[in-house]
């Protein structure tokens, strides 16, 4: 009888393990069917931070926990996309910035960030509105193809309205066709 | 339409001069260009006006004028004011050249009031064309040099004067934004909301109490409809995304919107509440700066959808939008005339950015300035001017040109940038 009731125990916790295993494997099929991850094969490798860490001679014993969104080390600090003149398609040098925030994002899924669209002062103040939240969006869709998730990115557009750069140039016009990434708690 | 003004460059001159010594009105405004057929038209000083605080005939005047069709004669060296038609040498007013005479009289009542009254007469018949009698307060006298100013010009142009309406606009002071609201010469500035973080797309509410308006204090951009009786303010749209380019039904009762909330940058209508919210346009590109038709059966606006940025208009129940524009790259920013048939906006010429109007039946487009940065036009509600912003020498300033194109004014705040500038309506009771 005793027996009986450790078999029983041992099925009923086999039983748990499978449903559980049946949970994990459904909520990675979901995943694996995103195909970005992948296909969209970032042109370049995201360096792991260790890779550069070590140029900084931990002096202390005590291990400092550097913040990799705030790590100038780490690309997760660099936070801003660049367009041609009135045009969201993202460039290939920002792709790799991008890869690493979308994976950031899909590792800490209570992580949550703002892509800010900026647009140079040319035009219409609300064309720009528009235009500066395509800019953002376009950074958001790769991001989701990426593996992040749809919650925890929200775009807002700034337009023309928050110009980094104060001339009249074409080189402060291109510092302000932008999107800037901000995560939440910053 | 280019008209080359042989004055214009002289005015300018003048314009940087007063602007350096503006410091009394908070809106400079100069005059650029006239009227090809200005009515000469005198103005006697009215009786009893020269110990009042506020010259009343200078304000009519400076009106007139600013209209630019209307041509001062000099009323002065009378040896009697006439206050009535009796005492009008009309001889006088022949040789001086003018078609029209104004006068008039103001007396103090028991009550503290004025009694404003004026006579517009035409010198050549030698008959009353329109006269009024008005008491007010002092602080009234100026309103009521307006309604004087529109009475004349009504009865000398057959339009509806706008002397007495009011414009609003944003004023960009260093890291400062302020909503302004002034009257439309300029006058009595008074600030309505002050932010740190940037203000756009003010429009008036057909019945000219509220400002709807887009700020940005929540760091990003969301929808406010504020009165301008109890300075009370609602947000009307801030969901997920951006929230922009608000524009009023003529109602009164709704709002066109921008949101982002379903994807890219739609046109949504919305109660002025804030409920029942509901897309207007489905495009996957840019839909942006709606505004409704004087009849409220159309709404015009700007979208990407062809591949550039150009103007259509959808029915307001939805349907297929209609392109109207088809000359040049980019041409935004559309706002209807008041009385529906043709519609004013901004199109790029050779990286410039200048006000143009299209008629709705021609299909022709008039440009009205040239080699501009301007922005953000908008019909006065009498249809004869179009105010817009633009940009000398790197800074923002207001302007306005009337709708053949031939008269030019410019507005400068005392400091600062000026921008997004909208006229208001006319008010009932006005």
């Amino acid at each position: 009888m005793r027996k009986l009731i450790f078999i029983m125990a041992a099925l009923a916790l086999l039983a748990g393990c499978a449903s559980e295993g049946t949970k994990e494997q459904a909520g990675a099929a979901v995943e694996d069917r995103k195909p970005a991850v992948g296909e969209i094969k970032p042109p370049v490798a995201v360096k792991p931070a260790p890779d550069t860490a070590p140029v900084a001679k931990p002096v202390v014993s005590k291990p400092i926990a550097v913040n990799p969104l705030k790590d100038p080390n780490n690309i997760l600090s660099k936070r801003s996309v660049y367009y041609d003149y009135d045009s969201a398609v993202i460039k290939d040098e920002f792709k790799p910035l991008i890869t690493a925030h979308a994976r950031y994002l899909a590792q800490h899924r209570s992580a949550k960030m703002v892509i800010q669209g900026n647009t140079d002062e040319r035009g219409s103040r609300e064309y720009n509105i528009a235009l500066g939240q395509r800019r953002a969006d376009s950074v958001k869709q790769m991001m989701l193809l990426l593996g992040a998730q749809e919650s925890q990115i929200e775009t807002v557009s700034f337009g023309e309205e928050k110009p980094r750069a104060a001339g009249k140039d074409e080189a402060s016009f291109s510092e302000n066709r932008r999107s800037d990434i901000v995560y939440a708690g910053e | 339409m280019k008209i080359y003004h042989p004055f214009r460059i002289a005015q300018f001159v003048l314009l940087w001069l007063s602007l350096a010594t503006a410091a009394h009105a908070q809106l400079t405004i100069e005059i650029i260009g006239g009227g090809a057929n200005q009515v000469p038209i005198a103005i006697a000083p009215f009786k009893g006006e020269e110990t009042l605080p506020q010259k009343v005939t200078a304000v009519v005047a400076a009106d007139l004028v600013r209209s630019g069709l209307f041509r001062m004669i000099d009323s002065g060296g009378l040896t009697a004011i006439p206050a009535e038609p009796a005492e009008v040498q009309y001889p006088v007013w022949t040789a001086r050249g003018a078609d029209a005479l104004v006068i008039g009289n103001v007396s103090p009542l028991p009550n503290g009031y004025w009694d404003v009254r004026f006579r517009l007469l035409d010198v050549a018949k030698q008959v009353q064309l329109t006269g009024f009698a008005y008491q007010v307060t002092t602080q009234q006298l100026r309103s009521t040099a307006h309604k004087i100013a529109d009475a004349i010009y009504e009865k000398l142009t057959g339009d509806v004067g706008v002397f007495g309406t009011r414009i609003t606009y944003v004023v960009k002071l260093g890291t400062r934004f302020e909503l302004q609201v002034a009257d439309a010469d300029g006058y009595g500035a008074q600030t309505i909301l002050a932010s740190n973080e940037p203000i756009i797309s003010p429009k008036w509410s057909p019945d000219g109490t509220r400002l709807a308006y887009v700020s940005f204090e929540r760091k990003k951009p969301v929808v406010y409809i504020q009165s301008l009786l109890t300075g009370s303010r609602t947000v009307v749209a801030n969901f997920k995304g951006s929230n922009s380019a608000p524009a009023w039904s003529p109602d009164g009762g709704r709002l066109a919107v921008v949101l982002s909330k379903d994807g890219n940058s739609q046109i949504y209508l919305i109660d002025a509440d804030g409920s029942g919210v509901t897309r207007l346009t489905h495009a996957g590109t840019i839909d942006t700066e709606p505004n409704f038709s004087p009849d409220g059966q159309w709404v015009i606006f700007t979208s990407d959808r062809g591949g550039s940025p150009q103007i259509y208009r959808v029915p307001v129940g939805g349907g297929a939008p209609e392109r109207l524009t088809f000359e040049g790259g980019y041409n935004v920013s559309p706002r209807y005339a008041p009385d529906g048939k043709s519609f004013v906006f901004i199109q790029r010429n050779a990286g410039y950015f200048n006000v143009a109007v299209q008629d709705f039946v021609s299909r022709q487009t008039q440009v009205l300035t040239e080699n501009g940065i301007d922005e953000s036009p908008s019909f006065a509600p009498n249809g004869r001017i179009i105010l817009y912003a633009t940009e000398i020498g790197g800074r923002g300033i207001l302007a306005a040109v009337s709708s053949d194109g031939r008269v030019r004014q410019r507005f400068s705040a005392e400091i600062g940038d000026a921008r997004e500038p909208a006229w208001g309506p006319i008010l009932k009771g006005q």
